[in-house]
């Protein structure tokens, strides 16, 4: 199993350079065969957000083609596909993240919960609020331990006093399961743990505002097997009380961890399933190419 | 086998990658030993040019503070002490230390080994104790800047050259000899302001000019360019107005500073009637200047801010104001204060653009306020340097080591805050 994903890695390096060469095997072709629509169980009951017909343009270039997904409520949904494939840009659409580059444009319907989030209506700030994001590279803020969780909670004023704050920081922390290891020392600097305790910290940040999302881009990227392992552990419990939509460049990692499966390639949605029906029984010739990585 | 292993090869061009590595450390070393050595020497010329202005000789005179000489009735108003004969007084106790001086000529080179300062010392002591009305009194007074001068290089020889003739050496040396004359510390150099005579000459003018220029130029200058720069990193659209006003600005920055100064003469004190030579007025002209060096620094500095920290903030909900005032800012306030301390130094430093606002002129009071006539430093330095009495020689190099030490006195207080505030991520 691991020799094959070896492999997958090897050949995404070559795709990355943006050749349109065939993969070893030859056969798959990366621009044929996308689907016109989406195959798999794309959309589903009580959809925590629903996403409709968006299209994402930087500048000139499109990078999202048309995709409708539903997000269901308390379930972690992976999305997977090779270097480039917009999944990251589709995460960051999510939550208004990709507000901040200037030449970038949504366009289609984002709803979560029945509202719109492009809405001129809608605050960017409490979207963010109720759509929290970790990111790939943690990055706390070179703040106290304390300070990095209580911050959201500040800015928006869920605390009336300290007391309810220093609530609200240990059991942010103990929910990302960091509580017993920085008790000790939650004034020190954040920017001082190991990088698998400081994407934990981010976490707590992220799950201090309550949040009802929680979108991850690659956030066991940086990290060594043992700190990732916490991490997934930490994304199955946080399933029970949140709805989670991680990014991720390792297979192992989605068919562990999610209960349904995205798989994007070149800015286009090609398969959502559940998860145990994308790695074993793919229904497009595209992911099962991508699973059995004949190409990246 | 002519063809050589990898290891070969590389071995034969060790020796000449090392060569260059040494030859360019050499260089290196060579051109900071050329820069230390300038330093020095810059250094220990000024010093010892400059540290003769910090001390000064004074005569101790034996005068009579006889009332009806000095014009003082029984009543001894104020008016009265003010308006006192005190030059007779120290006249006539001269006179008593040298009896044998006749003719009117002699006389006159006599009274002039002591400075006209004297009599405000004197003044100055009977405004504050009347009693010594009448008394005999033992004074210190300042002498000449000629006789200073003398005694000072008395014992080089070769500063034979010098103001004072034979019969008044004599009479030093008489004074010397009765220990009636010291060598002291200078206070009053840092109590007074400029004057005609080198011994009463004093920096505390110019050095409350600069340090009120240069507050208005922090006050202003500070909050502007980092709010242009805020706005423009982090706010403003990208776009060709943007790039135009970046370029303008970078432009600002090689502009010569004596533009400034008919800027300011133009706009500030012709068209908006600031009053001209005053220290708001320099500081005006001086924020024009260093207002692009700090709006160029402290966009740097916020560059430098990695955007994950800016996504972090955005990522659970802080608005665009929020990030910037809660994480951005905090974290380029280090880089944006080494470009103030930059641009203040140059301002410190500056000369050409105050002449254009009048803050050459020849100021005597010392300056209580940003709207007091007043002059910096660097302009005192030029006035002084410019005056053709030799006393200012040196004067002119102690108001260099005074604006010296103002400058490491600020550089210090800004290293000092910098490493207060900056944070290691």
């Amino acid at each position: 199993m691991n020799q094959v994903f070896d492999k997958a890695e090897g050949i995404s390096m070559a795709v990355d350079s943006g050749s349109r060469r065939s993969a070893e095997s030859g056969e798959v072709d990366m621009q044929a065969n996308i689907p016109s629509a989406t195959v798999g169980k794309v959309f589903v009951d009580h959809a925590k957000m629903a996403i409709r017909n968006v299209d994402v343009f930087y500048g000139e270039k499109q990078a999202i083609h048309n995709v409708s997904l539903d997000i269901r409520k308390n379930e972690v949904i992976a999305m997977i596909g090779p270097s480039g494939c917009g999944k990251s840009t589709f995460l960051r659409t999510l939550n208004r993240m990709n507000d901040t580059i200037p030449t970038c444009l949504v366009k289609g319907t984002i709803e979560l919960d029945g509202n719109d989030i492009y809405d001129k209506k809608l605050d960017v700030v409490s979207l963010r609020a109720r759509v929290g994001m970790v990111f790939q590279k943690p990055n706390p803020f070179p703040k106290s331990i304390y300070d990095n969780v209580a911050y959201g909670a500040k800015i928006h004023g869920l605390c009336s006093s300290r007391i309810e704050l220093d609530e609200v920081v240990e059991t942010s922390l103990k929910k990302a399961g960091l509580w017993s290891e920085v008790k000790d020392r939650l004034n020190q600097p954040g920017t001082g743990l190991s990088g698998g305790q400081q994407q934990r910290l981010c976490i707590a940040r992220a799950i201090a505002v309550s949040p009802e999302v929680i979108l991850m881009d690659e956030p066991c990227s940086a990290l060594d097997p043992i700190a990732t392992a916490k991490i997934e552990e930490l994304i199955a419990e946080l399933s029970e009380n949140y709805t989670i939509a991680i990014v991720t460049h390792s297979m192992q990692q989605a068919a562990r961890v999610s209960n349904r499966t995205a798989y994007f390639h070149l800015g286009y949605l090609v398969e959502v399933n559940d998860t145990e029906m994308v790695f074993t029984n793919p229904e497009h010739s595209l992911t099962e190419a991508y699973i059995t990585g004949r190409f990246g | 086998m002519n063809k050589m292993s990898t290891i070969e090869k590389i071995e034969k061009g060790l020796k000449r990658r090392y060569f260059s590595e040494r030859l360019f450390q050499i260089f290196g070393i060579s051109s900071i030993v050329f820069g230390l050595l300038c330093l020095v020497v810059l250094l220990t010329d000024i010093v010892g040019k400059g540290h003769g202005a910090f001390f000064q000789h004074y005569i101790r005179l034996t005068v009579v503070l006889d009332a009806e000489k000095l014009g003082i009735d029984d009543r001894a108003t104020s008016e009265q002490i003010a308006m006192a004969d005190y030059d007779s007084v120290i006249r006539e106790s001269l006179l008593e230390l040298f009896p044998d001086v006749s003719g009117r000529k002699q006389k006159k080179q006599l009274y002039r080994l002591v400075s006209d300062g004297a009599t405000y010392r004197l003044q100055g002591m009977l405004a504050e104790d009347r009693r010594l009305l009448g008394q005999r009194v033992d004074v210190w007074v300042s002498a000449d800047d000629d006789v200073d001068v003398y005694l000072k290089h008395v014992d080089a020889e070769k500063e034979a050259s010098s103001r004072i003739d034979e019969q008044q050496a004599l009479w030093l040396a008489a004074l010397q000899a009765q220990g009636r004359i010291e060598k002291r510390f200078n206070s009053e150099f840092f109590m007074t302001g400029d004057s005609r005579n080198p011994e009463k000459a004093g920096i505390k003018g110019a050095l409350m000019g600069s340090f009120y220029t240069l507050m208005v130029t922090l006050l202003l200058s500070f909050p502007i360019g980092v709010a242009a720069a805020v706005y423009l990193e982090e706010f403003a659209p990208k776009n060709r107005w943007t790039d135009l006003i970046e370029v303008n600005i970078n432009n600002l920055a090689a502009v010569p500073s004596i533009i400034f100064g008919l800027l300011g003469l133009a706009v500030f004190i012709n068209f908006f009637g600031v009053p001209r030579s005053v220290p708001l007025v320099g500081g005006m002209v001086l924020t024009l200047m260093t207002l692009p060096t700090i709006i160029i620094s402290s966009r740097a500095a916020i560059k430098s801010v990695p955007p994950s920290i800016r996504e972090a903030a955005l990522g659970i909900g802080a608005s665009k104001m929020q990030t910037v005032t809660h994480h951005v800012l905090p974290l380029s306030l280090p880089g944006m204060l080494t470009g103030t301390i930059i641009g203040m130094a140059q301002a410190l430093g500056e000369t050409a653009p105050l002449l254009m606002i009048g803050m050459i002129a020849f100021i005597v009071d010392v300056p209580q306020g940003i709207t007091d006539p007043s002059t910096v430093l660097p302009v005192q330095i030029f006035l002084w340097a410019d005056s053709p009495e030799r006393a200012f020689t040196e004067k002119t190099s102690g108001a260099i080591i005074v604006l010296l030490g103002f400058l490491i006195f600020m550089n210090a207080v800004a290293v000092f805050l910098r490493k207060r505030l900056e944070k290691k991520w």
